[in-house]
């Protein structure tokens, strides 16, 4: 284990405060900046507390901080209106940005199915697709792992209070690009996804549910076993993801039905969709901790 | 408040997908909504019964996809309108976009009646195309009146020039109606047109929308034959008589929309369209009318009860598009049952 990477924290909302709850116990990453628009943000004010720097000035007012602080690795949740500007910053900065937005400008990146292929690219922007896409995309590769997927769907029901105003005003982001992900890094050859909030009180934690149609008659016993591989996977950085039923076989449909329980950190348990795209997020960061902390991400802005 | 004027909103070609496994034929569309618009209904609701891109393996895949089936029933009448319905999380702006080009004059975004600041997108768009644009509150009888009008303020804020009040689980009783009708009639906009869209689970759809008329709503859904999700939607031919008979002016025909309902829609049901005990279930137990023969199917496959399915549902406090739950909740229960 090197020297850990500093880092800052883009959007001060559920997402940007879960994941700096969770790089605080990173023994690879330092969050020290939390940016913010609203200076009401409860998440700076725990960002503050907790000793981070902080500005509700928005990403302009990080800037001219990068070097002094030597921040090398940024993780943007925000906006996918907003990302693209952040994008291009941070990349003229030289700084390596974890997208948690569904702008997807950069590859996706689910970390039991491609963290390893991302490790060595140098890439400067990875995605994190959608909590949804976090959620169901490794069960959606666990079956196609084993044979051809013609069409996968997943429908992610998560607590109305788990769902921020970003995600409210553009839910259309998350539908299509957790389709997407669920095409180019799940391998299916279609893809679609649905969302359901549900206001219940006490809140629900979060259900997934895949439902794959298979190119030929499933292969019951190796994706059974797949799919219990692929979710102890997953086990490894979100220890509430678990297989409520199935794999149901029903013809050439697959159907998995998942739960998702969070640890916590932030928002209550209930909220597993925060915690798997932060615990995905950091691990991802984690991941290329070390290459950046050798000199390998020298695009951009000298530094 | 006397004589008012109403329209008329079918579902059948809509809500009625539900009961037809989304089967539907394109004749069968085409000959109903002709049947329609000859009886003088102005507003026909055409798409997948979980609305535009709700073909799925979660809902059921349709026999035509949306845009045959409004190309064609578009095409076919001469004074009705066609609306299309959309849930954001399910549809999306591009689904939108493609119903206009092809001649929706309204489009009804959907949302569970807490979620409305998710239909921002859809409704702005909408509006901003020049469509009839309708917010529409479903499950609305899980939310007090004060909150629902928190929820249609929003709506109206976003463009949207019409409110319902949707019983999609065929559960409220008339004063239930009346209270939210009331409320909304005085907060909302005066030129803001409020809807009713009941179910007939508890066999109160005709009473229920007569109530909403009385309190101001302006627009009521029914179906033709009542054909619908559950027992199906307020029987548009029998409320479209009793407004006759009250002289609540539709401009309907009593006995051609009858014609409609006896002759064309009647005979393409796979079952007929009753307050079976599942159906009252959903209307006693608040649970959303589309989970019916979900609950049935899945009921037979795993050897357990579909009435108890439904309750579990309503335990879980589940909301529409929740389907996928139902086969999770079946196997729960079976694998109770073994142990």
């Amino acid at each position: 284990m090197g020297k850990k990477i500093n880092a800052a924290l883009i959007g001060s909302g559920n997402i940007g405060t879960d994941l700096m709850v969770k790089a605080l116990r990173s023994t690879d990453i330092n969050p020290v900046w939390m940016v913010g628009i609203d200076p009401a943000s409860d998440g700076l004010a725990k960002a503050r507390d907790r000793g981070l720097k902080t500005t509700d000035q928005g990403v302009d007012s990080l800037l001219p901080h990068l070097l002094e602080d030597d921040i090398r690795i940024a993780f943007d949740a925000t906006s996918a209106y907003v990302h693209h500007d952040n994008a291009r910053k941070l990349r003229e900065a030289g700084v390596v940005v974890i997208d948690l937005t569904p702008a997807a400008i950069g590859p996706f990146c689910v970390p039991p199915v491609n963290l390893a292929e991302h490790a060595g690219r140098r890439e400067m922007n990875v995605n994190m697709v959608t909590c949804g896409g976090q959620a169901t995309i490794p069960m959606v590769a666990a079956v196609s792992r084993v044979q051809p997927v013609d069409y996968a769907e997943i429908v992610a029901t998560v607590s109305s209070r788990s769902a921020g105003p970003g995600t409210r005003k553009n839910i259309d982001e998350f539908t299509r690009t957790t389709a997407r992900g669920i095409e180019i890094v799940g391998g299916a050859k279609r893809g679609k996804a649905i969302i359901i909030l549900n206001p219940a009180e006490p809140p629900l934690i979060m259900r997934d549910t895949v439902h794959c149609l298979t190119a030929t008659e499933p292969d019951q016993t190796q994706i059974i076993e797949s799919v219990h591989r692929m979710i102890t996977e997953v086990q490894r950085y979100v220890p509430g993801y678990s297989l409520k039923n199935g794999p149901v076989f029903d013809g050439n449909r697959v159907s998995i039905y998942l739960e998702v329980e969070g640890l916590g950190d932030y928002l209550p348990k209930y909220a597993g969709n925060l915690d798997i795209m932060t615990a995905a997020a950091l691990r991802t960061a984690e991941m290329l901790a070390p290459e950046i902390a050798a000199g390998h991400y020298t695009e951009g802005a000298a530094r | 408040m006397s004589q008012p004027k109403i329209t008329l909103h079918d579902m059948c070609l809509r809500d009625g997908m539900h009961p037809k496994r989304h089967q539907i034929s394109v004749e069968q569309m085409k000959a109903i909504a002709r049947g329609l618009d000859e009886a003088g209904v102005p507003l026909i609701e055409v798409t997948h019964g979980d609305g535009l891109g709700g073909e799925s393996v979660n809902y059921g895949f349709p026999l035509h996809s949306d845009e045959e089936y409004l190309r064609a029933v578009i095409g076919t009448v001469k004074r009705a309108k066609v609306s299309a319905l959309l849930l954001p999380g399910i549809g999306t702006v591009e689904h939108l976009r493609m119903a206009k080009d092809l001649g929706v004059a309204t489009i009804r975004v959907a949302t569970h009646c807490t979620e409305a600041d998710v239909s921002e997108q859809h409704i702005s768009l909408a509006r901003k195309l020049e469509m009839d644009t309708v917010g529409f509150l479903m499950m609305a009888h899980m939310l007090d009146p004060k909150k629902l009008l928190e929820q249609a303020l929003l709506m109206e804020s976003y463009g949207a020039n019409c409110i319902y009040c949707t019983d999609s689980a065929g559960y409220m009783l008339p004063a239930d109606v009346a209270a939210r009708i009331t409320l909304l009639r005085e907060r909302l906009r005066p030129e803001t047109e409020l809807g009713f869209h009941g179910h007939h689970n508890l066999a109160m759809g005709i009473a229920n929308s007569i109530v909403a008329v009385e309190c101001g709503a302006n627009r009521i859904d029914g179906s033709a034959a009542g054909l619908g999700a559950g027992a199906g939607n307020t029987p548009l031919e029998v409320f479209n008589a009793v407004c006759d008979r009250m002289g609540i002016t539709t401009g309907v025909d009593v006995m051609k929309l009858a014609d409609v309902a006896e002759d064309l829609v009647t005979p393409i049901m796979d079952m007929p369209i009753r307050i079976d005990r599942d159906s009252l279930v959903l209307g006693y137990a608040g649970v959303y009318s589309s989970f019916l023969l979900f609950a049935k199917r899945a009921a037979a496959k795993y050897g357990v009860s579909s009435a108890d399915i439904l309750i579990e549902m309503g335990r879980m406090k589940t909301v529409g598009g929740q389907e996928d739950m139902i086969e999770d909740v079946a196997l729960n229960m079976a694998r109770a049952k073994r142990a």
